[in-house]
């Protein structure tokens, strides 16, 4: 009953949270040097980390394909399968998933030590606003750079799908066919599919991560349990979301 | 002298001194009751100095002014405008030097001061440096404009908090124990920054502190609080005789090494 009280609670304040944020969106030009600031964090934290994940997860994607595609001789079709689930699903997928684990968990860390430490409380009697000067910037941030993770994410997949399926003896199939599977068999609603879906848990992660931060109550312990429970949350909000977010899209292009 | 406006002392623009009534403040978190009816007003432009023992409940008292708290029963208005409401934080400019400073440790000293004038769009770059070095100047700070909080010493932090302040130019300006960890020198200034506030721009200062000499020296009034209640109100000069023997006891401690207080509390 409690837990179910606190979760209700903490749907509730992230909302009024991103009416909040969302009421201060015309003061984000004048906030662009933190703007940038945040997208430049946002990448240099996650990007490279994503990439080296994404080529591996292509390449595993080719061997297990290889392996049960060429019982029936479908090898040939590698190309596509692979293609098509990083975009739609693994992509955004594993970019969010660190994301979370990368950003997400610094957010509620900076946030909670500033409330802990009473930072917080000093921006509001300054009448500064912590929705408009701490979470408006990352929710912008995190809307611009979640896509470009996505698209290194799938390209980097392809390519490491790429690779596996030249160089390993019992598929070799040649970039060039692999490729032209890939181009044949999926469309551009393919790839924006998964960047719709990247986006939607980019926003979530870092909305959930901001007010976990910003409702922080008591001393440092209390830090190291906001970070675990933005990222624990975060990753649960992940798969849940993937569900709901997969089917809505689907509804939407049938 | 309460009709008297806060002077801008940077744009000399004016605008009114604002009044603070506390009235009937009670506060509980949980079953713990930390303020009990607490009623007084400071009138606008005036020095109120508020003491009491360690946990009797002043920072608790502060937050509410401010806004940061919510009275669990009475009420707290500003300039006659509700304390809890956010729409006081807008119309009154506020200023609270935190018991603990309260940088934002992320950024300079320099940053910390010239957050809310930016943020504010007050001044512009060359006018906002021109206030800050000032504000830094009087606290004898010059030096850490470039430091992170995390280098400074608990006094210098402690300054800073204040210098912070200063550059606000609020109306109301309270103070959490602003001298608790400065030497007597930098005290003293402390002290007369106060009452030159007050009497070149007419802010109103609500001070919290130990410091009796202070309290003697610059308040109009001096409040008392003891386990959450106000024991003691009047000017500094009924307190130099106070009635209440608690009150007594509270400003002039005699250190007894014959019998010391830890030793009574074991029989
Ligand atoms: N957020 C809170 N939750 C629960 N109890 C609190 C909270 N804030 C303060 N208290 C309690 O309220 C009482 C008064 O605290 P407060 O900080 O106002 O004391 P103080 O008079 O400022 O003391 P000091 O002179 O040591 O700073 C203390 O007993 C404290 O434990
Ligand atoms: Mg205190």
């Amino acid at each position: 009953m409690n837990q179910l009280t606190a979760i209700l609670e903490g749907i509730g304040s992230t909302v009024q949270l991103l009416f909040r944020a969302a009421f201060y969106t015309p003061t984000l030009w004048r906030q662009r040097a933190r703007f940038i600031e945040q997208c430049y964090l946002i990448g240099y934290t996650t990007l490279p980390i994503v990439a080296i994940l994404s080529f591996f997860i292509g390449s595993v994607l080719a061997l297990q394909a290889g392996y049960s595609m060429s019982n029936f001789g479908a090898k040939q079709f590698i190309g596509s399968l692979v293609g098509l689930s990083m975009a739609r699903e693994l992509g955004p997928v594993m970019a969010a998933i660190l994301l979370a684990g990368r950003v997400g968990s610094a957010i509620a860390a900076e946030l909670a030590s500033m409330k802990v430490y009473q930072e917080i409380d000093a921006l509001e009697t300054m009448n500064i606003p912590p929705a408009r000067m701490l979470v408006l910037p990352r929710l912008a941030a995190v809307l611009v750079m979640m896509p470009v993770l996505a698209i290194i994410a799938d390209l980097v997949g392809w390519f490491g799908g790429a690779l596996i399926s030249k160089y390993t003896q019992s598929i070799a199939i040649e970039p060039e066919a692999y490729f032209s599977v890939l181009r044949r068999f999926m469309e551009f609603k393919d790839v924006l599919n998964g960047l719709i879906k990247a986006e939607v848990f980019g926003f979530v992660i870092v909305l959930v991560s901001c007010n976990i931060g910003l409702n922080t109550r008591g001393g440092p312990r209390e830090i190291g349990a906001a970070v675990t429970k933005a990222v624990v949350t975060s990753l649960i909000l992940i798969l849940v979301l993937d569900y709901f977010v997969t089917k809505a899209l689907m509804h939407l292009q049938s | 002298m309460t009709c008297h406006p806060t002077r801008n002392p940077f744009t000399h623009s004016e605008t009114a001194a604002v009044g603070v009534a506390v009235e009937g403040l009670s506060k509980s978190f949980g079953h713990f009751e930390v303020l009990k009816n607490v009623t007084f007003s400071v009138k606008p432009g005036e020095i109120f100095v508020l003491m009491g023992p360690s946990g009797s409940g002043k920072s608790v008292l502060l937050k509410h002014i401010v806004g940061l708290e919510r009275p669990t029963a009475g009420r707290v208005t500003v300039d006659g405008r509700d304390a809890a409401a956010e729409s006081t934080r807008e119309q009154v400019r506020m200023a609270l030097v935190f018991q603990s400073g309260a940088l934002f440790n992320s950024l300079s000293v320099y940053d910390n001061l010239a957050l809310y004038p930016r943020e504010h769009r007050i001044a512009n770059e060359a006018a906002i440096r021109e206030k800050v070095m000032r504000a830094l100047q009087i606290l004898s700070l010059e030096g850490t404009a470039n430091k992170a909080p995390s280098e400074l010493s608990g006094g210098m932090k402690k300054r800073v908090a204040i210098a912070r302040g200063l550059v606000m130019e609020p109306q109301l300006m309270l103070y959490d124990e602003p001298t608790s960890e400065l030497d007597p020198v930098m005290s003293a200034t402390i002290a007369e920054i106060i009452a030159t506030l007050k009497e070149e721009y007419h802010v109103t200062s609500i001070v919290v502190s130990h410091d009796r000499e202070l309290a003697l020296g610059i308040a109009d009034r001096v409040g008392i609080l003891m386990g959450g209640e106000l024991v003691s109100l009047g000017t500094p000069a009924e307190l130099r005789t106070p009635r209440d023997p608690r009150v007594a006891e509270f400003l002039n401690p005699k250190i007894d090494l014959k019998h010391p207080r830890f030793k009574k509390l074991e029989t």
